[in-house]
């Protein structure tokens, strides 16, 4: 199989601060990859150094198996989406997508060709000869897609280009870069702090912490098996419900319940004893009958609801510490009342307190 | 090490090898270094030709570093140079700039910022024409302005005075300081105002308590502004005082540009190196604040 | 005391008008003052009597446009107009060029920016009468710049700007650069420091040169900073006067007058105030020439957008 991307060992420091740490990523054709942490993770700054924007301190990057370490951005064959769009405000839509083409003297028909074949797949043919500043968010979102569409090249790399969109906008174009994707099949960089974005786009997502990748899989691995605490924290809302305790073994002894966990698909390498976190995301809690057969269950007080159409949020007393659940939208739960809850233990996850990996 | 440059050679890694000296870095600095020359050229000159004696100056290079470090001109421009029959220097009207800067400063600074503060947060019917017509004056030439006031300050009996330069800055300066005031007052925001209005605090109170405290860089920048501002004015001085109360600008010229007696090139030097040592001081003093100052002051007007 | 207690006291009644914010009102007032009296009054006041035939006194003896007449029969008139297009058109062209590469240059992240910044723009900071007064000495024909070139050996180099009628106001377009371009320079620092990071990096993706960023893409956008930059040195250019008398005096002769010198020299030497208010007029209507297309442009735009 041949890598559309490949990165080795790269590592960027500014001065003393280590920004991105001996880094290794490869990136099959054809596949969309979205690099997702919070702010400052270095996810943003992996982007400009695939582009070229930023000069590496160390390590190799390869597009299309050709080393392009060194080489100027615009000789990558790469096409940027930028969170800003960057749009050249004094140029109409056909120029911005032109002007790079016309600088690197491809012919005129050729031009004309691409930037009419661009305009057609993103519907945007009805703007081509407005300025930027009469556009709205969307649409110039999709210029600037579609300037880094003209180029036609195979890596397309996309940084944070949503965020600056309102709520509804962002669902809707999102949609469509899944769309775009599925249509043309060509390699996508994706970099977002929003984890509905990663998880909803993703073939596999990256997920970063201080220059460093945590995990990299696909999004249902990544939402069942997180390898660590930072992931498990990271991914879901509302976040994964943490216990701490200890794991003796196959008993997890929480403060003031005891979980059996014969039954958790243990990662026969990590197991470990001792120290240990026990986490349990909210829509994995069951309350009522549906409880009772569950491998944990016992009694709580409701604290309060948070009805949300179409499910509740129900925040639970439970070992000493507010414990969220996900319910369904018609829960007919009240405040104070007592109800069962439970879990099983196959969907438990158990994180060694020290190094906070998956056991 | 050799290993490593070895290994570049057929397959990039690590940074890009810049070149120290690539051809546009070396445009670069220098077209940086030629123009800080001529930028700095005047400065040194000025320096060196002040401590130079006039026979040293007859012979020849202005750009020579003096043989002879002499202070005699500076002695000469503080307290002996002449204008015309006068010949006590530059000392009477530097006394004279340091008593007609302060009040103005203080003067036109309290007006201003008083104005601002009612500008942007006490709002009243006609406020913002009177603003609008304000800064539209500053655009209009003094010249167009000049006699009304001699007349004005005439009746009021205080032409010629040092009150009456004091009160001709607090005017000119009002329309960009009231503009700095009242965007900074401005982008205060809002909430604080209302909550200290539902506290019950009145004009001055919200004024003293509230906004002046929060103000102190703005009045920074201000101060700066109209100190340079103040003090490098000339044609105010010119017009709007007598002799004895010449400000240092006014006198300067006189020294230098008088026609009687020999020239004295190293005490002209030495005299406009000193009237201009103030502003320095505050401009090197002062770093990003003064380029702040300029930069709000430039923002309209 | 304050405001809020007064209205509290007479809440039956709805307070008048007039008096409410009255404090603020009363603050405002040197500003009313200011704008009214000084700047519509003042110069309202030295338009109608452009009409007079005042000399000494200002007095009401109407005497039409004789005053504009005779002032545009005036040598000294024409001189100084000719000077003030020659200065302003080219000490307009070469600030803003020269400030916006200096400010390109600065830009471009090098070491010891601040430093380079700070020497552009010291000048700024002094006096016109002590730029007038250094140009002066430096230009010195007998002892200045064309004298230490001569001593190394060009015998024939002559370099001698303020003694000569007709180049008089380029030696004084010299000292005038060097004082006020650094803070054009600085407003285009700033303004180039405002264009958002990405548009060079898609400048870079698409792989346009770096010139040709700058002329095709990053200076269409500082439109509104080289409008303020024009602005700010026009109005400059009409005030030119402290240089001229610290560097030549209005010499050699008459060659390096300028209207502003002109509108003193009537008004406070030759006794002629008619003369004076009718060149001030002319300036005054120079500055609406140039200041109501800028407005137009400024504000009529914003309303569109």
């Amino acid at each position: 199989m041949t890598n559309s991307v490949e990165i080795k060992n790269l590592d960027l420091s500014f001065g003393a601060v280590h920004v991105l740490k001996q880094l290794n990523l490869e990136i099959a054709e054809g596949e969309f990859l979205v690099l997702l942490g919070s702010s400052g993770c270095g996810k943003s700054t992996l982007l400009n150094c695939i582009a070229g924007l930023l000069d590496v301190s160390a390590g190799q990057i390869f597009i299309k198996d050709k080393n392009v370490t060194w080489a100027e951005p615009s000789e990558r064959g790469i096409g940027m989406v930028f969170q800003s769009y960057a749009l050249y405000p004094q140029m109409s839509v056909r120029k911005n997508l032109s002007f790079g083409l016309k600088n690197a003297k491809v012919p005129k028909d050729e031009i004309n060709k691409r930037v009419s074949r661009v305009a057609e797949v993103l519907q945007i043919e009805a703007l081509l000869d407005r300025k930027p500043g009469a556009l709205s968010g969307g649409q110039r979102q999709r210029v600037a897609i579609g300037r880094a569409l003209v180029r036609d090249v195979d890596v397309f790399l996309f940084d944070e280009p949503l965020s600056n969109l309102d709520a509804k906008l962002r669902t809707d174009l999102r949609v469509e870069l899944k769309r775009l994707h599925k249509k043309l099949k060509n390699t996508m960089i994706y970099v977002t702090h929003d984890q509905v974005e990663a998880m909803t786009l993703a073939d596999r997502i990256s997920i970063m912490k201080n220059g460093m990748i945590e995990q990299l899989d696909t999004p249902d691995v990544i939402y069942s098996r997180p390898c660590n605490k930072y992931v498990a924290d990271f991914i879901g809302s509302p976040a994964m419900n943490m216990f701490k305790g200890q794991l003796s073994g196959d008993t997890f002894h929480g403060e003031g319940f005891t979980v059996d966990v014969s039954q958790y698909d243990f990662d026969t390498h990590s197991r470990r004893e001792g120290d240990a976190w026990l986490g349990i995301r909210p829509e994995h809690i069951v309350t009522g009958e549906a409880a009772n057969g569950a491998t944990f269950s016992c009694n709580a007080e409701i604290d309060i609801l948070e009805p949300m159409g179409s499910d509740t949020l129900v925040w639970i007393d439970f070992a000493g510490q507010p414990v969220r659940v996900r319910t369904e939208g018609q829960s007919g739960l009240t405040p104070g009342e007592s109800v069962t809850i439970g879990f099983d233990a196959a969907r438990l996850h158990l994180f060694d307190s020290q190094t906070e990996t998956r056991l | 090490m050799v290993d490593q440059t070895h290994t570049s050679a057929i397959e990039p890694s690590g940074p890009k090898p810049k070149k120290t000296f690539s051809r546009a870095n070396i445009f670069l600095y220098g077209t940086l270094i030629m123009v800080s020359v001529y930028y700095l050229l005047p400065l040194y000159v000025m320096i060196v030709t002040s401590l130079k004696g006039m026979p040293e100056i007859r012979m020849g290079n202005v750009f020579g570093p003096p043989m002879e470090i002499t202070v005699q001109p500076w002695v000469r421009a503080w307290s002996e140079a002449c204008t015309g029959i006068n010949c006590d220097g530059l000392s009477r009207g530097f006394a004279n700039s340091v008593q007609i800067l302060i009040p103005s400063v203080l003067l036109s600074i309290l007006i201003a910022s008083v104005n601002g503060y009612a500008l942007s947060n006490w709002k009243f019917k006609g406020s913002e024409i009177f603003f609008t017509i304000l800064i539209i004056g500053a655009f209009i030439p003094y010249q167009t302005m000049l006699y009304p006031i001699v007349i004005i300050l005439r009746e009021i009996g205080l032409m010629g005075s040092i009150g009456g330069l004091v009160l001709v800055h607090t005017v000119f300066g009002m329309p960009i300081l009231t503009l700095l005031f009242r965007n900074y007052f401005a982008s205060i925001p809002e909430e604080l105002f209302k909550a200290a209005r539902v506290d019950g605090a009145g004009f001055w109170q919200i004024y003293f308590q509230i906004m002046l405290p929060m103000a102190l860089p703005i009045f920074v920048v201000a101060i700066i502004l109209q100190v340079t501002g103040i003090w490098n004015d000339f044609l105010f001085g010119v017009i709007y005082t007598k002799p004895a109360t010449y400000p240092m600008t006014v006198q300067l010229n006189n020294i230098v540009n008088s026609v009687q007696g020999v020239k004295e090139y190293n005490v002209n030097m030495a005299a406009t190196l000193i009237t201009g040592l103030v502003p320095l001081v505050i401009y090197f003093a002062s770093g990003k604040l003064f380029v702040r100052g300029i930069a709000a002051g430039a923002v309209k007007g | 005391m304050t405001t809020a207690s007064d209205s509290s006291s007479s809440m039956t009644k709805r307070p008048n008008r007039l008096f409410k914010n009255w404090m603020a009102k009363l603050a405002s007032v040197p500003m009313i003052l200011t704008a009214l009296v000084v700047f519509v009054g003042g110069t309202a006041w030295t338009i109608v009597y452009s009409f007079t035939g005042s000399r000494m006194l200002p007095k009401t003896k109407w005497v039409g446009f004789d005053q504009y007449e005779r002032l545009w029969d005036t040598d000294r008139w024409i001189i100084s107009i000719k000077n003030l297009a020659i200065y302003g058109s080219c000490s307009m062209i070469l600030t803003l060029f020269l400030g916006f590469c200096l400010a390109a240059c600065l830009d471009r992240k090098i070491r010891y920016e601040s430093a380079f910044r700070t020497i552009f723009l010291y000048p700024f900071a002094l006096s016109f009468v002590v730029t007038g007064l250094v140009w002066q000495w430096i230009l010195n024909p007998d002892f200045g710049l064309q004298n230490v070139v001569r001593s190394w050996g060009w015998e024939s180099f002559t370099f001698n700007p303020l003694n000569d009628p007709n180049t008089v106001i380029y030696g004084i377009l010299i000292a005038g650069l060097w004082q006020g371009t650094g803070l054009i320079m600085c407003i285009m620092l700033a303004g180039l420091r405002g264009i958002d990071e990405d548009i060079w990096k898609a400048a870079k993706v698409d792989g346009i040169g770096t010139v040709k960023t700058y002329v095709m893409v990053i200076i269409p956008m500082m439109r509104p900073v080289f409008v303020t930059a024009l602005v700010l040195i026009a109005s400059g250019i009409i005030k030119l006067y402290d240089l001229v008398v610290a560097q030549t005096g209005g010499g050699p002769g008459l060659a390096s007058e300028v209207p502003a010198k002109y509108v003193i020299e009537y008004m406070f030497r030759a006794q002629n105030l008619g003369q004076g208010f009718a060149a001030s007029t002319m300036m005054l209507c120079s500055v609406v020439i140039i200041l109501i297309p800028w407005a137009y442009l400024e504000f009529g735009g914003k309303k569109r957008g």
